[in-house]
């Protein structure tokens, strides 16, 4: 027969221990024993870029693409695409954005969520483009913390072994 | 509403399932309420945000059955951040609509089920997963991105207009930005030493926020809300039955909800939705909301306001419990709310004005008391249950109207005097919704 599982009384080592053994007990302020185990689950999903697929595939081709509503009068540029226009419903059609942009704003992450912890610490940015009505999110790759700013000219670079994903481009300073 | 309870919140509770944890929120709800019993409530709004951190499909059908509420009419509520406000304002129009004459709002979160890391994935699902997750999946980070351009707008374009080099402008900014955040972080933890619901009450220094770890520029720790579990819930009702439950009942005399892009990156450079005290003068050359303020905050405001009739919302409402995931969006809120127009958030904390009357902070607030925010320790210091949390505030605040504070909190530091009208408000994704409902005293 199986002993009881170890019993914590910090969850922290109660944590430790459930991805050692995979049972613990947890006992708390109240004396009251809780048994916790270890569920793991893993998913393979199916994601479809559906609409968006163009900008992706694009991207794989070192072209950075944005979309324009078709309606003459609105005209409206997307820095990140979609396959309507927000303003006034209209079908878009693709366009090419520059590769040079300005940063809008910027942070440097320390930590992130857990897919992302080992890339820490890494620099996200808002990207202006002349002519552009909205922006576009990017990684900010080649400069530090203390080198970002409001207005900083950057240019594209794009992944040549793509892996058909938003990080198949980031931006550096422009040269 | 009539009556409210809540678990206090905690990192983590293995003891209690979400289904304990309502129930114990809802037995200490009723407690107050003799004349209130489980058959004079005639449905249920449920809420919980995430249905990977509960790991169980259908969880508000459970919570159902353990408060033995069956066969009574139910739903689900889930809106991200402001899942908890939207539960409550759920609540309020089933009532309203007459469809119910009571009926319970019930909210909960138990997020200590992954490690934190893997919870931050959770919550940045809530970000567009062509676009935005796979560049790093992090709220804080994109918090940050808004602070760092609100602090652009308004302290380099403000205060440091006049600083010739470009850069140096920026440093000296983000500085004074950070030290301002670091102040609302002291309030709310400082509050929060009143309050035995809170999960971290603290007395810290302007340098212990700064100093604390940084988590994404210019974020520090102690600017950031933590993951909890807990439980919260409200009781509404028509006028007419609440007589038969309470003689202190609060009316809910205003509900407004917002919403905008899901991304960052798609929000417009147009004009601010003005208040009924503001004038499009004042905002002539802002490019509005850009990723600098809430929208939907401002559109909630808007809404709440106008049905409460509401038209200076600094002279009008005594106190709001608001909701600051991060002292960044505390600081934009109150200039999405009205507390002050837009660029004098900065202003409004140093003048002293969202503090508390009576309590050192360990730096002057000469206006203390003029329109105190979070008189509870908000979320940076009670924690963030997302279900539960806009149920939570609705509770302070019930108390609050109630004069129910040094009963519930046995300590009556928190206690405003006399308090007639109260905002709740709560904010989901980075902006993407957002509710504001308001509360006032409905008994002489």
């Amino acid at each position: 027969m199986r002993a009881r599982p170890p019993s914590f009384t910090r969850f922290r080592d109660a944590q430790a221990e459930l991805s050692r053994s995979g049972a613990v007990l947890f006992r708390d302020a109240d004396g009251v024993e809780s048994l916790v185990i270890r569920y793991p689950y893993a998913i393979d999903y199916i994601h479809s870029y559906a609409e968006d697929s163009p900008f992706f595939l694009a991207l794989a081709e070192g072209r950075l693409r944005g979309s324009k509503c078709r309606k003459v009068k609105c005209g409206f540029v997307y820095g990140t695409p979609r396959s309507h226009c927000m303003v006034c419903g209209t079908p878009t059609e693709w366009t090419d954005l520059p590769t040079r942009g300005r940063v809008h704003s910027w942070t440097t992450c320390h930590f992130g969520s857990e897919a992302f912890l080992h890339e820490t610490p890494y620099n996200l940015a808002l990207v202006e483009f002349d002519g552009v009505g909205s922006l576009l999110l990017v990684r900010l790759k080649d400069c530090a913390e203390a080198d970002l700013y409001v207005g900083m000219p950057v240019e594209a670079r794009f992944d040549p072994a793509p892996k058909y994903s938003i990080t198949d481009v980031w931006f550096v300073p422009a040269r | 509403m009539v009556t409210g309870g809540l678990t206090k919140f905690a990192k983590a509770h293995p003891a209690m399932d979400f289904r304990l944890m309502v129930k114990r929120a809802y037995d200490s709800a009723l407690k107050g309420v003799p004349n209130l019993s489980a058959d004079r409530i005639d449905g249920t709004r449920i809420s919980y945000f995430s249905d990977h951190f509960t790991r169980q499909l259908k969880a508000a059908s459970m919570v159902q059955d353990y408060l033995g509420m069956n066969p009574k009419g139910s739903v689900r509520i889930e809106w991200g951040g402001a899942t908890g406000g939207e539960c409550f304002q759920a609540a309020y129009e089933a009532v309203a609509s007459g469809r119910m004459d009571v009926c319970l709002a019930a909210g909960f979160e138990t997020m200590s089920r992954v490690a934190t890391w893997k919870g931050n994935e959770f919550i940045a699902l809530a970000s567009d997963t062509n676009f935005d997750f796979p560049l790093g999946g992090f709220y804080t980070g994109y918090y940050a991105l808004m602070v760092i351009r609100h602090i652009y707008e308004y302290l380099r374009l403000g205060k440091f207009a006049s600083v010739k080099d470009e850069r140096e402008a920026q440093r000296l900014a983000i500085a004074e930005g950070q030290r301002i955040m670091s102040m609302v972080s002291v309030k709310n933890h400082r509050n929060a030493l009143h309050n035995p619901y809170a999960q971290y009450p603290k007395r810290l220094t302007v340098d212990d926020v700064l100093r604390s770890e940084m988590i994404s520029y210019p974020l520090t720790r102690e600017q950031i809300c933590t993951m909890s579990d807990g439980a919260a819930c409200a009781v509404l009702c028509t006028e007419e039955r609440a007589k038969e439950f309470t003689d202190r009942p609060v009316r809910i005399t205003g509900v407004g909800c917002g919403t905008d892009t899901m991304r960052l990156a798609d929000r417009p450079f147009g004009r601010v939705p003005l208040l009924p005290h503001e004038r499009a003068r004042d905002y002539e050359n802002l490019r509005y909301p850009g990723v600098h303020s809430f929208r939907a905050g401002r559109a909630a405001g808007i809404e709440a306001y106008r049905m409460a009739g509401i038209t200076n919302p600094r002279a009008e409402i005594d106190f709001i419990e608001l909701h600051d995931a991060y002292a960044s969006s505390e600081i934009q809120t109150y200039e999405d709310l009205g507390l002050c127009k837009y660029g004098e958030g900065y202003g409004f904390v140093e003048r002293g004005d969202p503090f508390l009357k009576g309590i050192d902070y360990g730096f002057p607030t000469p206006k203390a008391g003029a329109t105190p925010v979070n008189p509870s320790g908000g979320l940076i210091a009670c924690g963030h249950p997302v279900g539960a949390t806009g149920l939570m505030q609705a509770v302070f605040a019930f108390w609050q109207l109630q004069e129910a504070i040094p009963k519930q909190f046995g300590d009556r530091t928190l206690q405003l005097a006399a308090p007639k009208r109260g905002a709740i408000h709560s904010h989901a994704g980075t902006g993407s919704s957002v509710t504001v409902s308001i509360l006032e005293r409905g008994f002489r």
